[in-house]
């Protein structure tokens, strides 16, 4: 008998290229300047260029690109949410994601392997078919399967009976999956880049210059540039920046710890997430399990969280994946989060009328990126919000039109 | 993980408590008065600060008693400690309590030293 051939980890990625932008010095005014270089930012600065021609674009980032959220997320991508408005939404997005290897003409690595939402009582087993039968209304493929099911997409899960929290069943999403988030940002970079859009690092926006009801550009730690639009897109620091203009948006950040374990053989063939025992898990392309918890409960600017938080997550994932308990843990983290009161984002119009707001994404912004970039371009480029993202603007906490995703968001708020 | 003050049993470790949000939230006076606007305002609006921010906690498997903070958001040291109903500090102020745990050990020493300064056990 032959044995197998080891498997080099990470053997079939791509290789880091040596060059992917230019770091320019900033132009005294831009048609638009983007606040933010993470995943949304540079996305709507590539759809800007791409869906309506406007190249005049700076992309001003405090720190390096993507090295935000858009470097401490876990790279899951569903769109299996429970309102129309949402699932809407990240269907599109899922649609983009679809395409966007050869949109980009650059590897992202966008692997659709399906996630697994488990439930482990007879009221998770309600929402979660409640939740399957409103995707398919959506046109979302997902359907319930039941523990033995569950055990057959992923069959390292334990579906014994006999644990605190058994496996009833999961809501399953196959075109589901997870992608190389650096990938994913570099590829963005690079092809906004080429198309002439500066992509400013190193500089902190600190506040707007304003002229009546317009915003005629942004104060930088390296003086101010001028703007013909702003749009937003700097997660849990929006609101530190829109204070000052009397515009308050009702964002709390949280710390959102997320982990690695060592390097391992492929055991993990899909995505499983649980929403009650707080721990989702995929496997990396190089090996790694990927594991993410609630957010803590407290506020937190830190990139950092308490310790009882990941025992309580490992806790849950020794007794999900029993396989798990001998892996080495490699590193953990914490990203900062931006929670709104329904768990969904905040998108659209500002009193100023040339200012655009993008945030509140909470813990789901990664798998929202091409469709956010597409629709927050069209918003911005247009001063009309892209319908898909209309019902998400800041008014609807007056008017009472609240998409309530705390369920949906698989994720603790 | 970080020790927190509470104000009747004295340093416990984070896991015992729960988190409140911002705390000194009034109830609107004359709620009937309120339009759309002050309401959403009353019901969803928190400030959301990178620094000092007071807020709610409570000592969940300890006394069960709620009492507010000031802590900074960006490096979670508790800074103030006081009952509910009492006004926000206007510095940090931890005085030294007669239940603080004798210097035994260095980690005991260690927040000894820190009871007169922010609390910080990470």
């Amino acid at each position: 008998m032959t044995r197998p051939t080891p498997r080099t980890p990470g053997a079939e990625l791509p290789k880091h290229p040596t060059h992917l932008w230019n770091s320019p010095e900033p132009r005294r005014h831009y048609d638009v300047v983007v606040v933010g270089g993470g995943g949304h930012g540079l996305a709507t600065a590539y759809y800007l260029v791409k869906n309506h021609g406007i190249t005049d674009v700076a992309v001003i980032e405090r720190g390096w690109l993507a090295g935000g959220n858009m470097a401490r997320n876990t790279t899951i991508i569903r769109s299996n949410y429970l309102w129309d408005e949402s699932s809407n939404f990240y269907d599109h997005a899922l649609d983009l994601w679809e395409g966007l290897e050869d949109d980009l003409e650059y590897p992202i690595l966008f692997s659709q392997r399906g996630v697994l939402n488990l439930a482990h009582t007879l009221q998770d087993v309600r929402d979660s078919r409640r939740r399957v039968e409103a995707n398919r209304l959506n046109r979302v493929d997902a359907e319930w399967v039941d523990a033995d099911g569950v055990k057959e997409i992923c069959p390292i899960v334990n579906t014994s009976d006999d644990i605190r929290y058994p496996v009833l069943g999961a809501t399953y999403q196959p075109s589901a999956g997870i992608a190389k988030h650096d990938y994913v940002a570099w590829g963005f970079a690079r092809k906004a880049a080429e198309a002439g859009v500066h992509l400013i690092q190193d500089t902190q926006v600190t506040g707007f210059l304003t002229e009546g009801d317009r915003v005629t550009g942004v104060r930088t730690s390296r003086g101010d540039i001028g703007a013909g639009r702003v749009a937003l897109a700097a997660a849990g620091r929006t609101a530190t920046l829109t204070d000052e203009l009397g515009i308050r948006i009702p964002i709390q950040s949280h710390p959102l710890q997320a982990l690695v374990s060592e390097l391992l053989e492929p055991v993990h063939p899909t995505v499983v997430m649980s929403n009650a025992v707080h721990v989702y898990v995929s496997q990396a392309h190089k090996g790694e399990l990927v594991m993410g918890a609630g957010v803590d409960a407290f506020n937190g600017f830190g990139q950092r969280g308490p310790f009882h938080i990941i025992e309580r997550q490992m806790a849950a994932a020794v007794e999900l994946f029993p396989v798990f308990a001998r892996a080495h843990l490699l590193r953990t983290w914490g990203g900062v989060v931006d929670v709104t009161p329904d768990a969904s984002p905040i998108v659209g119009l500002t009193p100023y009328e040339n200012l655009f707001l993008n945030c509140g994404w909470g813990t789901g912004g990664f798998k929202a990126t091409p469709g956010i970039g597409d629709t927050f371009a069209h918003t911005v480029a247009t001063g009309t919000p892209h319908p898909l993202v209309a019902p998400f603007a800041l008014d609807r906490f007056v008017s009472g039109r609240l998409v309530d995703e705390h369920g949906a968001a698989a994720v603790a708020h | 993980m970080q020790l927190i003050d509470c104000p009747w049993c004295g340093p416990r470790e984070e896991n015992e408590f729960g988190y409140g949000g911002e705390a000194h939230i009034a109830y609107p006076e004359n709620p009937a008065e309120l339009d759309d606007t002050e309401w959403a305002h009353y019901v969803f609006f928190r400030d959301n600060p990178q620094g000092a921010f007071a807020e709610r906690w409570v000592h969940t498997v300890g006394c069960r008693r709620w009492f507010n903070a000031v802590r900074d958001t960006v490096t979670y040291r508790f800074l103030a400690v006081y009952p509910i109903g009492a006004p926000r500090p206007d510095v940090p102020v931890l005085a030294p309590r007669a239940s603080a745990p004798a210097a035994a050990s260095p980690d005991h020493d260690a927040h000894a030293v820190a009871a007169l300064e922010p609390t910080d056990a990470r």
